[in-house]
Order: C-alpha cells, then sequence, then structure tokens
C-alpha cells in the first residue's frame, strides 16, 4: 500500500525513454496498427501502393504530419474551447500538409504528379484525426509526438509491404530495377508465348490492394489471437 | 459533358469508393448494418451535393488570379475547402438532429467524422483538377454521393448476411469486408471501359 502511494506520488519526467514510451512507438506495429486493427487511414493505403516509391513517400509525409499535428494539439489542448476544437485540429493539419505539398512540389515533381489528390487527402487521412482525439487532446506534448510518430510507422509498414507485392508482381520491377520476368525473353518472334513471368496484371488494379491486406489481416491475427473479432 | 453524363460516370463508372477507395474508413465501419448505412449514405449525398458548388464558386471567385482579390491563392484551396466541409457538416448534424433522434444516435460519432471522409475532399480536388463549371460540379457532387450511397447500402447488406457464415475466425469482420470490397471493386471495374457520350450519341 505505501509502495503505490509512493510510485503515485512520483512525477513522470518530461522527455522519458522508458518501457511505456516504447510502447507508444511499438504497439502501432502490432497490437494497434492504424489500418489492420483500427480501421483508420485505409483510403491511401489502397491508391498509392502501386509502386513503392510512392508508398515510401507518402509513409514519410504521414509520419511527419502526424508526428508534428499531434506536437502542436498536445501544446494547445488546454487553451482550446471544445465547440471549436475540430477547426482548430483541421487548420493545423491543413498547414502541415500543405507544407508537405509544397516541399514535395519543389524536391520531385514526377512523384508529385503523380500523387496529384492524394498528398492533399492527408488532411482526411482518418489516422491523424483519430489519433489527436484520442490521445493528443489528452495527453502531453512528447508522448503525444512518440504516438503520431509510432502511428504514421505502423500505416507506413503497412503501405510499403503492400507496395512491394504490388510492384514486384504486378510489374517486375521495385523502385523502379526490374527483378522479374522479361517481356522480350518471353515472347518469341511469332508472337507465341515461351513461358516465365508475365506481369499479373491484377496487381496494378486497386482491388489487388484489398485483397492483400486482407490475407495481412488472417495472418497477422492468426498470430496475433487477441485480436480476433475486435473490429 | 452532358450533365447527366457526368451523373452516371461519378456514380457507376467512376465510383468513388469502389474505383478510387476514398471513403473507405467509414464505409468499413458503418456498414455493419443496413439502416445506418443507409442514414450515413443519404447524409454523404447531401454533403457532397452542396459542397461541390460552394467549393467551385470559392476556387473561381476567389482564390483565382481573376477572382476577388486578384492574386493568386490556390494554395489556401485545400484549408477553405476543409472549412466550407466541416461548416456543410456541422449544418447536417442539426438538421438530423431535429428530424430523426433515432437516425442520430444511431450514427453517433460518424456523422461529425464525413467532415474527414476522404471521398468528400477528394470529390472537391477531383472537381478542381478536371475544370468542371458550376453546373458540372452539381452534377459530380450528386453522382459520386449517390455512388457512395449505393455502394455502402451494398456492403452493409452483404455483411449482415455473411455474419451467419463459417468465416475463419482471423478473417471475420474486417478481413472479410476487405475481401467483399475487393470484390466489389473488381466487379464495378467491368463498367470502366463505357463512354457515355457513345450511349447518348444513339
Amino acid at each position: 500500500m505505501a509502495e503505490t502511494a509512493v510510485k503515485t506520488a512520483k512525477k513522470e519526467s518530461t522527455f522519458a525513454f522508458g518501457k511505456k514510451e516504447r510502447k507508444l512507438i511499438g504497439d502501432p506495429l502490432n497490437d494497434n496498427n492504424p489500418i489492420t486493427v483500427q480501421v483508420l487511414g485505409i483510403c491511401s493505403a489502397l491508391a498509392v501502393t502501386t509502386l513503392v516509391k510512392q508508398a515510401v513517400v507518402m509513409s514519410i509525409a504521414v509520419v511527419f504530419v502526424c508526428g508534428l499535428a499531434n506536437l502542436a494539439i498536445s501544446l494547445l489542448r488546454k487553451s482550446v474551447p471544445k465547440q471549436v476544437r475540430m477547426i482548430v485540429q483541421l487548420v493545423v493539419i491543413a498547414f502541415l500538409v500543405t507544407i508537405v505539398e509544397l516541399t514535395l512540389k519543389a524536391l520531385d515533381y514526377e512523384v508529385y504528379k503523380q500523387l496529384s489528390v492524394f498528398i492533399g487527402l492527408i488532411i482526411t487521412n482518418c489516422i491523424i484525426m483519430g489519433r489527436l482525439e484520442a490521445f493528443a487532446m489528452a495527453n502531453d506534448p512528447w508522448r503525444s509526438f512518440l504516438d503520431g510518430i509510432g502511428n504514421g510507422l505502423g500505416y507506413g509498414a503497412i503501405l510499403i509491404i503492400v507496395a512491394v507485392l504490388r510492384e514486384v508482381f504486378g510489374k517486375g520491377q521495385l523502385l523502379g530495377w526490374k527483378i522479374i520476368g522479361s517481356e522480350e525473353a518471353m515472347i518469341d518472334t511469332t508472337g507465341g508465348f515461351l513461358g516465365g513471368y508475365l506481369n499479373n496484371n491484377l496487381m496494378v488494379l486497386s482491388a489487388s490492394a484489398m485483397f492483400i491486406i486482407a490475407v495481412l489481416i488472417w495472418i497477422h491475427r492468426s498470430y496475433n489471437r487477441k485480436l480476433v473479432d475486435i473490429s | 459533358m452532358d450533365l447527366f453524363n457526368i451523373f452516371i460516370q461519378a456514380a457507376f463508372i467512376e465510383n468513388l469508393v469502389l474505383i478510387y477507395f476514398l471513403g473507405m474508413c467509414s464505409y468499413l465501419a458503418v456498414s455493419k448494418s443496413v439502416k445506418t448505412a443507409v442514414g450515413l449514405g443519404l447524409a454523404v449525398i447531401f454533403v457532397l451535393g452542396i459542397t461541390m458548388p460552394i467549393n467551385w464558386l470559392i476556387s473561381e471567385y476567389l482564390l483565382s488570379e481573376t477572382g476577388l482579390f486578384g492574386m493568386d491563392l490556390t494554395f489556401l484551396r485545400l484549408i477553405l475547402f476543409i472549412a466550407v466541409i466541416a461548416s456543410m457538416v456541422q449544418l447536417v448534424e442539426m438538421v438530423i438532429e431535429k428530424l430523426s433522434p433515432t437516425l442520430y444516435n444511431a450514427l453517433g460519432i460518424f456523422l461529425p467524422l464525413i467532415t474527414v471522409n476522404c471521398a468528400i475532399l477528394g470529390g472537391s480536388l477531383f472537381m478542381v483538377s478536371r475544370e468542371y463549371n458550376l453546373a458540372e460540379s452539381a452534377a459530380f457532387g450528386l453522382g459520386g454521393g449517390f455512388g457512395w450511397f449505393l455502394a455502402i447500402v451494398a456492403i452493409a447488406a452483404i455483411r449482415e448476411k455473411i455474419q451467419y457464415s463459417n468465416v475463419p475466425a482471423p478473417l471475420r469482420g474486417l478481413g472479410m469486408a476487405f475481401l467483399l470490397t475487393g470484390l466489389m471493386g473488381l466487379a464495378f471495374m467491368s463498367l470502366m471501359g463505357i463512354d457515355p457520350d457513345a450511349l447518348g450519341a444513339n
């Protein structure tokens, strides 16, 4: 009894990186994954995973926006009235996403053109709003920042897995480098098929991302039994 | 392009949720029963149908170079669109609370979450990139909303029935919903080659 009283009286250090903080980064990668458990952030997970490069850029963008938005809202949480909190959150997120959009436009115009609408759609990415409401509004800045980074990384992990499968089997390449299949080797001079790997066109369609994520969920929940029937 | 063609294209051939996979979060989360799916679908039609023309007006008369301020303010587009959508959703929330308190309670948190429904902002950004005029924006909004409504009611109906099937435990619930949506997406993709203008010509 006396020990618990002493423990609760001890103040938590502001910038600690102990077990609890590691859990904030590690949980979204496994037990509390935004895409496969929390059902958040799915829209962009399906559309930008045709190429691994797009998926990586998107993941970096979401990690950046989620972490900093969590940090900003956590710093503001005590001074914002309840009625306008959604507007404040949206303005902060829109501000950060505009920075990302303009930076990307300047650094790599090709990728910016390919991603087009989906960079703007990071504003409506449910992960960011979801974590702001669920975590940043009730916790201190350092931990909110870690939680944002963790959820961004969890989202990025799923995105990259799906993108690797879709690009390797759909286009026979990885990050632009051709690794399997070769049109010239497989079609002979009369146009007949000689054998070997032809690009699987189902993987290029967006529906394939749904099937891949369904199988990922199946595998994930088979190993992690406590997630069965959770959503 | 004919207004009806834009409506048909937005509703079926380029369905916002089954082809572009916009608005998936609330689509997967609210589709457990047909009643709530219908309610949310109708709310989305209303919000899309009204915010599209308003966003067009803002984009054309406030933010463009020929507009009110005389300078290119397109970088403010995202913030202003979201502000309009948020206010519209607040309005819809008040209307539903007055007209049907049961539906309001059934939808719960997902009614305010229409604000961050990718379909609405995504639709607005498509409208801007395709450079529709005012009437075309309205047709696109209504068509997109109608397509979203059809998709969510369809999958809610299927999920209600699938609850009584023998699905493997790890795949139950969310995994099955993903599989079903993928199959529905493939089905809708069979419509992709249709050219509405060619249909109208006959």
